[in-house]
Formats: structure tokens, C-alpha cells, sequence
């Protein structure tokens, strides 16, 4: 992993940088340390100008308070949204409708939400419990694998896509765009790039316009029926929602069953208690996504303001980094601890407010059913002492190698 | 012992039901709302209480 345009970190309080790698090495040593020394709110000015909060109490009341923040770019750039010339802004945004504000955004929510409730997701069980199982026959009998390549990175890739109506074989394609999106923040702007996003939406352009010739049961069809306020949604709306659950659904679904994998691999106890006791799993994973939560989103600063004591600027970004407001000690016991059977649990893996993650229920069946499989078919299992684990940079955060020694298979 | 899900506070983070699917409902939408006018039925307390504390909006409520 390489440096982001803007060079090494000097000092996190007033020059942080979440898009390098040392911020993904270890963020929560950094904002400890940026909390004890009395700094809960870090400042940079990469990216155009970016806060970073760190209690639950400021994430919360930022991700609650639409009137002074927008959501209409959640992915940090080295651009603002008014560089960026033919741009869809607010209350719209480029994916809706997480890219929404209200009152808008209500409206381009609830569309999605049946989709993705509870009862239309459980019935998935099944599906992805035969995915899991595909994907650990196919590692043979090897007792070196990678759990991120060869198992997690797949399973939120083959659901997304069957949802959707994408053809699931494109899976490493997505993957490239999701590394695209979220992991390139701070990577140079290079001729390349572009093209390779031009590429995307050729990719999705080409599905959707399919779609409509020859509809079929599925979420790309479903919108392309679908209204707002009366007509039918726009084709940028479509294709911007589309981008939204493909690259939503997998990156960070990834994440969380990497996360989970990587603290049972390197956490014997609380993986034999999770062998020997399978009903505990689903508490297991709630304090996983505690622990490990991988996403961190982001507003922009409507007008100038104060905010605690700083002075934000119109336009200057504001990270809401879920993961740190899931370390607060004023909000949790033992807040450092990962404790598998933890009772009270309010955590904001999923964020806060009116852009809850619209695929929670399906992330939660993903990482549920992942880590079941996982520990039925490979009860012991460790980190290949001779190989590195590596992370992602960015917003999202998980492992994107877990180069693991089978100890014992089932 | 009553449960109340405060219907402008709820999310649809969906705990609730998770936790306690005999005190707590969704709707179409993933809206979570409270069964039996909420009264809680004796033995399920500690389910309510459950509820409770992994709802991240802090929408539930418990009257004693």
C-alpha cells in the first residue's frame, strides 16, 4: 500500500489522513491517542478541508442533524462536489439514496426498504449457506488458504449480484470498482483511473438498458418500474442505485466477515467457545461489528458553523467514523474489550439516524451464516504465522488477505 | 412490565425483532413495533430488557 497524494502523516490532531496506510494500520491506537491528548475532533486540510469526531456522543449528533449537513458525497474525494462539473447534488446525489437528503431521500428510501427487510432477506439462508460451503469445497483439502480471497471476498459478491440481476461471474469486476471507489481516495488521479470509471458505467449502463428491454424478477427491473412522487425514476437515479447496492452490499460485508474471521483466528478461546456453543454466534458477530465495525462515512458542511468549539467551513467534509464512536468507553463497558456474549450492545456499525444501512439485514445473514460454516467446516484454525495480513485503506476497513493454516477440518 | 417502540426514533435496525421476535413486530418497511399492545407476558422480561439495550436509536421503552 502506497502513501496517498498528499505524503506521510506529521501530526494526526491537525493533518490526518484516514485514505493512508498508517491510518489503516492502526486507527485505534490513533484515536486514543488523539483522545487522550484532548483532541475529540481532528482536522486536516486534505481533501479540501476534513473533520474527523471521535466520541459517539458528536457522530451521533452530527449523523442526526441533516438541517447543517449534507449527505450528498458519503465518500470523502480530493474534489468537492462543486469541482466536479455536470454533478447530480443535493438533495439527490449521485446514488440515492444514500447520497439523499430529506425530504427527497425519505422517498427514494422507502422504495428500497421492502426489498430489504427482514422477511424478504431471511428466506436468502439457504442460498448463502450453500455458497459458503461451495466456496470452502473448493478449497480442497489445502491446509494453507487465504480466507479473504478464497472465502469472503465471494460470498456478499454472489448475493448482491443475483439480487440485482448482474451476472454473478463478474464478481472480480466489482471488486476492481469497489477498490475503485473506496480505496483509491487518495491515490493520484491518473488518466487510467478514469477510465476505468468510465468503464463501470459503460458496465452498468449496458445492464440497465437490458433490463429494460427484457425485464425480468429482479432489483434492476424493480426500479426501473418504480416511482417517485409520480414518475418514474430518472436513468441517472437507477444506475446511481444501482452503484449504490453493488458497491454498499460488497465491500464492507466482505469486511465484517474478514474482520470476524481474523479476531477468531487469532482469538482461540472465543473461537472454540463459538465451535462448541454455534447459538452464541449471533451475539458473537453483533460485537464483531462493535469491535471491527468497517464503515466510516461522511458529510459536508452546509454553511460555515461552529461545532464544539471549531469552526467548520461551508463545504469542508466531516467524517463520521462509526468504528471510533463503537470504541467510546462513555458509551460502552470495557469499550476496548471484544467480548463475545457482551448483553448491552447499541452499536452504530450500521450507522445512526436516517441513513441506516439499508442491507443490514442481509449483511447480518451474510456474516451470521459465513462464520457458522466457517467454524462447522474448519473448527481450529490460525494466522499463517510466514504471511502478512493486509487491510484496506479508506472508508471501509477489513482485511483483504488472511493467509490462514487449517489446524483442523470437519 | 410494557415495551414501546417510539415509531420516530425506530431506524429499522431490526434488534428488536431479532432479540425478541415474541414482544416485537416489523412492518413492510423493517419498522419495528411492539406485539400485544406491548404488555410483556410473565417469563419475558429479561427479553424486553434485551430489547432494550441493543436498540441503537434508543427507541424502546420499558414501563415496569
Amino acid at each position: 500500500m502506497s502513501e496517498t497524494v498528499y505524503g506521510p502523516v506529521t501530526d494526526w490532531a491537525t493533518d490526518f489522513d484516514h485514505g493512508s496506510p498508517a491510518y489503516a494500520a492502526d486507527m485505534h491506537k490513533i484515536w486514543d491517542d488523539l483522545k487522550n491528548s484532548g483532541c475529540p475532533i481532528a482536522h486536516t486540510e486534505r481533501y479540501g478541508g476534513a473533520w474527523l469526531p471521535l466520541t459517539h456522543e458528536m457522530v451521533h449528533s452530527i449523523a442526526y442533524d441533516t438541517d447543517h449537513f449534507t449527505s450528498e458525497a458519503p465518500v470523502v474525494g480530493q474534489l468537492k462536489p462543486s469541482q466536479i462539473p455536470d454533478r447530480i447534488g443535493a438533495p439527490i446525489g449521485p446514488v440515492p439514496p444514500i447520497s439523499s437528503d430529506p425530504p427527497f431521500h425519505n422517498e427514494a428510501r422507502r422504495l428500497l426498504l421492502p426489498a430489504f427487510s427482514p422477511k424478504m432477506i431471511d428466506p436468502w439462508r439457504d442460498e448463502v449457506i450453500e455458497i459458503c460451503n461451495k466456496l470452502i469445497d473448493d478449497m480442497g483439502d489445502a491446509d494453507h488458504i487465504d480466507a479473504a480471497l478464497q472465502y469472503s471476498q465471494h460470498i456478499p459478491v454472489m448475493v448482491i449480484a443475483r439480487m440485482l440481476g448482474l451476472p454473478v461471474e463478474d464478481g472480480d469486476k466489482f471488486r476492481g470498482w469497489v477498490n475503485l471507489v473506496l480505496s483509491g481516495i487518495g491515490e493520484e488521479r491518473t488518466e487510467a483511473r478514469m477510465q476505468q470509471f468510465m468503464e463501470f458505467n459503460d458496465y452498468l449502463a449496458f445492464h440497465v438498458n437490458d433490463h429494460k428491454e427484457n425485464p425480468r424478477e429482479d432489483l434492476i427491473s424493480f426500479l426501473l418500474n418504480a416511482e417517485i412522487f409520480g414518475d418514474k425514476l430518472s436513468l441517472e437515479h437507477v444506475v446511481g442505485t444501482v452503484i449504490l447496492l453493488l458497491i454498499a452490499g460488497i465491500d464492507t460485508t466482505w469486511s465484517g466477515i474478514g474482520s470476524s474471521l481474523w479476531h477468531l483466528a487469532t482469538n482461540s478461546v472465543d473461537r472454540r467457545r463459538l465451535v462448541e456453543n454455534p447459538d452464541m454466534i449471533p451475539a458473537a458477530i453483533e460485537e464483531f461489528l462493535r469491535a471491527y465495525a468497517p464503515v466510516t462515512m461522511a458529510r459536508l458542511v452546509k454553511e460555515d458553523m461552529e461545532f464544539h468549539g471549531v469552526q467548520m467551513k461551508k463545504e469542508d467534509w466531516v467524517l463520521l467514523p462509526f468504528p471510533a464512536a463503537n470504541r467510546d468507553d462513555k458509551q460502552f463497558a470495557n469499550a476496548h474489550e471484544v467480548v463475545i456474549d457482551r448483553e448491552e450492545n447499541r452499536h452504530a456499525a450500521f450507522g445512526l439516524g436516517i441513513h441506516r444501512c439499508l442491507g443490514s439485514n442481509l449483511a447480518r445473514l451474510e456474516m451470521n451464516v459465513a462464520i457458522e460454516v466457517f467454524l462447522q467446516r474448519f473448527p481450529d484454525f490460525s494466522v499463517d504465522a510466514n504471511e502478512i495480513v493486509t487491510w484496506s485503506t479508506g472508508q471501509v476497513r477489513g482485511p483483504r488477505s488472511l493467509p490462514f493454516v487449517v489446524n483442523a477440518r470437519a | 412490565m410494557r415495551v414501546h417502540v417510539d415509531p420516530s426514533k425506530c431506524q429499522g435496525h431490526n434488534r428488536c425483532y431479532a432479540l425478541a421476535p415474541e414482544l416485537f413486530d416489523v412492518d413492510d418497511y423493517g419498522n419495528a413495533f411492539e406485539l400485544n399492545d406491548g404488555v410483556v407476558p410473565a417469563g419475558l422480561e429479561d427479553k424486553a430488557r434485551l430489547a432494550l439495550a441493543n436498540c441503537p436509536e434508543f427507541a424502546i421503552s420499558i414501563e415496569e
